[in-house]
């Protein structure tokens, strides 16, 4: 392959799994408006998707959350705005840190599962066992597991975000010295509703992101163990690093909505 | 019932079906022998559209179901069964709930009724017993028996059997040759048998075909197999392989 047709073979296989992923999508969104839902398996993975990662994003947002007002806490400081810290903390949970802890997480903990999963059962022969006994893939295994993420997703984000700013008040009022009702006050002052609902949204398009990426790579998956290797470190991969992407131009994107620190 | 015509299939530059056909009557047993790796299993994933062919076709009741997209494909697959070669069992549930996987989506929502049909059918394939174990757990030959349970649980039209003796013992063997035959002649079903198990193959064999090189090379009953005095055939049946000693 020359030089110059390398960007383009890359460009190629870049649209090619964009497209793979949108149809996976495409197809996702026509089966659950033709109400072929298995609510048994949709709570199921809420289960193992929700359920099962609270303690990642709770440890995860907690000492995040305590890291960080330290941090702003010995710079701010130094500027006599110790009471600035609280808000400083909240806004960033709700509008960066929690959507994207979260969403890195689940893209480790429930995209590798998921991946490895399906890619199991597609090296093993148990996909097609499921065609041929009439059953589409995209209804039994993607569906379920899309809306389990619908759901869990802005849970988890949540979560995350509120034990970021519990851990972050601990650390600033009991061991920084800062004064806990100047603090709570700042605080709400300058967190809209408007933050939390844009850490929201980005838990659910994150959710979604993973998802078809996850499943897409266990559906694609060949050449037996070591093909389902490869594909669950895609999955995490390239679902993390999505995550990240997506993140930014969703800042861009909903900032035009939800404009940050125009109020207060 | 069953007419497949001029299939052709190639696999990463490897030619594997070279204009493939065969006609399957309704009721019949057709037992297709051919060498391992000769293309058997791929032929039979065309029957229920699991591969589609690059040209050729496959006509189920005088639809050519290689046209069909994947959702369209899905009365045929409740029509035909296929037990495949190492059984590809749901490695997550159990016995019982593989069986019962068949019942439970063709819309079989009262427990007490999965229950017994996932019994009697297990009785059929002398997997009594075994219902909570998980297919890990399973030898080869019990997961192909669980397999076959899974396909006959709804009973389809036409059962494709993808090398359902081999590995074996002489009389599970037997039970399952039997089995093949009191389907066709209770509920009347249509069997494609792939195999070179050749006690297994006169046994139930209504009709014998010879896969060789990607085509037909012999399409016939018993009794003219055992008459051929083409060479190819008649090597493949008395299992000589001319290699020098
Ligand atoms: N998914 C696949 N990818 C590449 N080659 C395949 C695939 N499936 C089958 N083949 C090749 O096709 C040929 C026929 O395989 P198969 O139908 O399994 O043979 P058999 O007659 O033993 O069932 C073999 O050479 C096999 O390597
Ligand atoms: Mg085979």
């Amino acid at each position: 392959m020359g030089l110059i047709t390398l960007p383009g073979a890359v460009a190629v296989a870049f649209c090619s799994y964009l497209g793979q992923v949108a149809e996976l999508a495409a197809e996702t969104v026509r089966s659950v408006f033709a109400g072929r839902i298995r609510f048994g398996l949709v709570l199921r993975q809420i289960s193992h998707i929700g359920f099962g990662s609270q303690m990642v994003v709770i440890v995860t947002g907690a000492f995040t959350g305590a890291v960080f007002t330290a941090q702003t806490f010995f710079q701010f400081a130094r500027l006599n705005m110790e009471s600035a810290v609280g808000p400083v903390i909240s806004v960033a949970m709700c509008r960066e840190l929690g959507p994207v802890l979260t969403g890195l997480m689940v893209a480790g903990r429930v995209g590798a599962a998921m991946s490895a999963e399906l890619g199991t059962m597609k090296v093993t022969q148990q996909i097609d066992a499921l065609r041929a006994l009439a059953v589409h893939p995209v209804d039994y295994l993607v569906v379920p597991r899309a809306l389990a993420m619908l759901i869990s997703m802005p849970l988890l984000v949540g979560e995350c975000i509120f034990f970021g700013i519990a851990s972050g008040y601990f650390v600033a009022t009991k061991v920084l010295g800062v004064g806990a009702a100047y603090y709570m006050a700042n605080m709400y002052r300058f967190t809209e509703a408007e933050d939390i609902f844009m850490g929201l949204i980005k838990g659910f398009v994150f959710g979604l992101i993973i998802v078809f990426i996850s499943c897409r790579e266990g559906l694609y998956a060949r050449d037996g163990a070591v093909g389902v290797g490869r594909a669950t470190t895609e999955a995490v991969v390239i679902g993390s690093l999505s995550v990240l992407i997506a993140n930014f131009f969703l800042t861009m994107a909903l900032n035009i909505f939800f404009p940050a620190g125009v109020s207060g | 019932m069953i007419e497949v015509k001029d299939l052709v299939q190639r696999i990463g530059g490897q030619e594997i079906l070279r204009g493939f056909s065969i006609p399957v009557h309704r009721g019949e047993t057709l037992v297709l022998l051919g060498r391992s790796g000769g293309g058997k299993s791929v032929f039979l994933r065309h029957l229920i559209g699991l591969m589609k062919p690059v040209s050729g076709q496959v006509i189920v009741d005088g639809v050519d179901i290689t046209q069909l997209g994947e959702r369209a494909l899905e009365p045929v697959r409740r029509k035909i069964a296929m037990v495949f070669q190492d059984g590809a069992l749901f490695d997550s549930m159990t016995v019982f709930d593989n069986v019962a996987f068949t019942l439970r989506e063709r819309g079989e929502r009262d427990e007490e009724t999965i229950r017994r049909k996932v019994r009697e059918t297990l009785e059929l394939v002398n997997m009594t017993g075994h219902e909570h174990k998980m297919p890990v757990n399973l030898s080869g030959g019990m997961r192909k028996r669980v397999a076959l349970a899974r396909a006959i649980v709804w009973p389809p039209e036409v059962i494709l059997y993808d090398e359902p003796t081999a590995g074996l013992d002489p009389i599970v063997s037997d039970s399952i040759n039997r089995l093949i035959r009191r389907m066709q002649r209770q509920l009347h079903v249509t069997s494609i048998v792939v195999t070179h198990d050749m006690v297994s193959c006169n046994h139930i064999a209504d009709r014998v075909a010879l896969l060789h090189e990607g085509r037909v090379r012999f399409y016939g009953t018993l009794e003219e197999l055992s008459k051929t005095d083409d060479s190819v055939v008649r090597d493949f049946v008395d299992g000589r392989s001319h290699e020098a000693e």
